[in-house]
């Protein structure tokens, strides 16, 4: 039986199609990540897989469970972690799990006793006295999670667990994520981060207004690029004059700028290398680096979408033209 | 309902009495505003103070229990702690009893104390209790048309301003300060429109002997007991059309 099972599932608001006849298959134990800009339609598929909002059509089944038609048995076998960490500030950190615990059911027994058994598994042991609202936002984020666990789940939502997070605090979260799906708990994630889906998932669907692109492993993904090759070269101050010269090269299929560095989708090394030699030693700039990169998720993402990087933090799906920086 | 949802609606209510019970915004219209009635009563006759029992008892509950609704629905609303509610395995039924039980309880409690307090100090008939009963049905039915007013509304100053529009008509027309008896027949129209008119009016009833009734008391609690059941029905059709606001 799968985990988590969506046939032509969709969402209006309005006249907006937020979700567009989305069909998923999770497996049990997978680590699954939805990877999408801001505004594609992650949150709105999450709310709708953990019964939160009613699809506009079609049928989500979480361990073959209709979640529509039996949501109290559905919304028992998962746990969400939102995007806002909304735990109760008023509360301690042991109260607000031992009040998750009176609403999922455990038996009065197990209320503290399961509570401090996360506090101890995430090591917040000694903020368990602590009101929710003045702790730190990883700490919040950690607790948010402990609370998704309390009824023992055998499959956990998480809407961006990561951001607005500080490096630290997100590299330990995914750690726990990784741990926790070890563990054998099945892992829907959302995400804007591509590095971080790569990281994470097993598998990741890509989602652009509201539809799905495509589902693979992250290395299926990469070997889709996998027959072009990447130059990337650092020129002090690259001239139109020379960005042009490069562009209409016929060793240099493609061009953009990747930070600092000029990035060449080249149909041959060879040729590349010495076509751009000469074109930089015409214009009179020198060459402070030179690589080949093996593409990346995230190269397969932009060619699968035709959404630049950018993109994907500033929220707007922004049509790439023609591969112009 | 099964026991199992039941409970879960009283871990609800133990858990926002616990919270907001002492919330700013409750102790200010709450238990704040009684007190400053009850000043106001006395200032303007010192010797008829105790004939004001019955409003300022109807006063507390009404202002105390919505008050309550609009602090566990709206705040909760704001900070996105609606969310957790609505995602856990609780059916949309013992959401509303376990969010409207909170308002209920706390009008009830500061009702009771009231009227405790004006028998003790004015010697009013306890009444065999019955009081009580007209105390807790307009503690839930105040609840409730608070819970109804904060599900409209987006902010916690906005549920208690539009709260108002319901509050103050009903302080000038349910018998609080001038009896129902005393006001025009358009008036008294309205006033039959106000669920704050049947509990003052049986308390004018069971606490002053009658004096400024304008119903019989049968009629006050058949009242009474319509008015909580029509406002839980709508409520509750409100809330399984609406919950997706919640969020």
């Amino acid at each position: 039986m799968l985990a988590i099972e969506t046939k032509g599932l969709t969402r209006h608001y309005g006249a907006l199609v937020a979700v567009d006849h989305l069909d998923l298959a999770i497996q049990p134990g997978e680590l699954f990540a939805f990877l999408g800009p801001n505004g594609a339609g992650k949150t709105t598929t999450i709310r709708m897989l953990t019964g939160l909002i009613r699809p506009s059509e079609g049928t989500v089944r979480i361990n073959g469970i209709d979640i529509v038609r039996d949501p109290l048995a559905a919304k028992g076998r998962v746990g969400v972690v939102p995007q806002r960490s909304n735990l109760y500030g008023e509360l301690s950190a042991r109260d607000n799990l031992i009040f998750m615990a009176q609403l999922y059911g455990l038996p009065r027994a197990r209320w503290r006793a399961r509570a401090d058994e996360l506090l101890a598994q995430f090591g917040l042991m000694e903020k368990a006295d602590s009101l929710f609202a003045p702790l730190s936002g990883g700490t919040k984020r950690r607790l948010t999670i402990a609370a998704a666990l309390v009824h023992e789940p055998a499959i956990l939502f998480l809407d961006e667990p990561t951001t607005g997070l500080d490096v630290q605090s997100a590299r330990g979260l995914r750690k726990l994520v990784r741990e926790l799906n070890e563990g054998g708990v099945t892992i829907f994630l959302t995400t804007h981060l591509i590095a971080e889906a790569e990281q994470l998932a097993q598998r990741v669907a890509i989602i652009v207004k509201g539809r799905l692109i495509t589902v693979d492993t992250p290395a299926a993904l990469r070997a889709r690029v996998q027959g072009e090759n990447i130059l990337e070269l650092a020129v002090p101050e690259p001239t139109e004059g020379l960005l042009a010269a490069l562009k209409a090269s016929a060793a240099v299929a493609d061009l953009s700028r990747a930070g600092d560095m000029l990035r060449l989708t080249v149909p041959s090394v060879d040729a590349a290398v010495r076509e751009v030699t000469a074109i930089t030693q015409r214009a009179g700039v020198s060459i402070t680096a030179i690589r080949t990169v093996t593409p990346s998720l995230e190269d397969a993402f932009v060619q699968l979408t035709h959404l630049d990087r950018d993109a994907m933090q500033n929220g707007g799906p922004r049509r790439q033209e023609g591969g112009q920086p | 309902m099964n026991r199992a949802q039941l409970a879960r609606a009283w871990y609800i209510t133990a858990k926002d009495m616990r919270t907001y019970y002492l919330k700013a915004p409750l102790i200010s219209w709450g238990i704040l505003l009684p007190v400053v009635f009850l000043l106001a009563f006395y200032l303007r006759a010192p010797g008829d103070i105790a004939e004001a029992a019955p409003g300022l008892i109807g006063l507390t509950v009404l202002f105390g229990a919505t008050s309550v609704e609009a602090v566990v629905i709206s705040f909760e609303k704001r900070i996105g702690a609606m969310e957790r509610l609505v995602m856990a395995p609780v059916t949309v039924n013992a959401l509303l009893i376990g969010k409207t039980l909170s308002g209920a309880l706390f009008g009830l409690g500061t009702g009771t104390l009231v009227w405790l307090a004006s028998t003790l100090v004015w010697g009013l008939p306890l009444a065999a209790g019955i009081p009580l009963l007209i105390i807790l049905l307009g503690s839930v039915a105040f609840a409730l048309l608070g819970t109804l007013i904060s599900l409209a509304v987006r902010e916690v100053f906005d549920a208690m301003t539009v709260s108002n529009l319901f509050r103050f008509p009903m302080m000038f027309l349910s018998g609080v300060f001038v009896p129902v008896t005393a006001l025009t027949p358009v008036l008294q129209v309205i006033a039959s429109l106000l669920p704050l008119t049947y509990t003052v009016d049986a308390l004018r009833h069971l606490l002053l002997g009658g004096a400024g009734a304008f119903y019989p008391l049968w009629v006050d609690v058949a009242a009474s007991v319509v008015f909580a059941v029509v406002l839980y029905l709508w409520t509750l059709l409100l809330l399984q059309r609406r919950l997706e606001d919640l969020l």
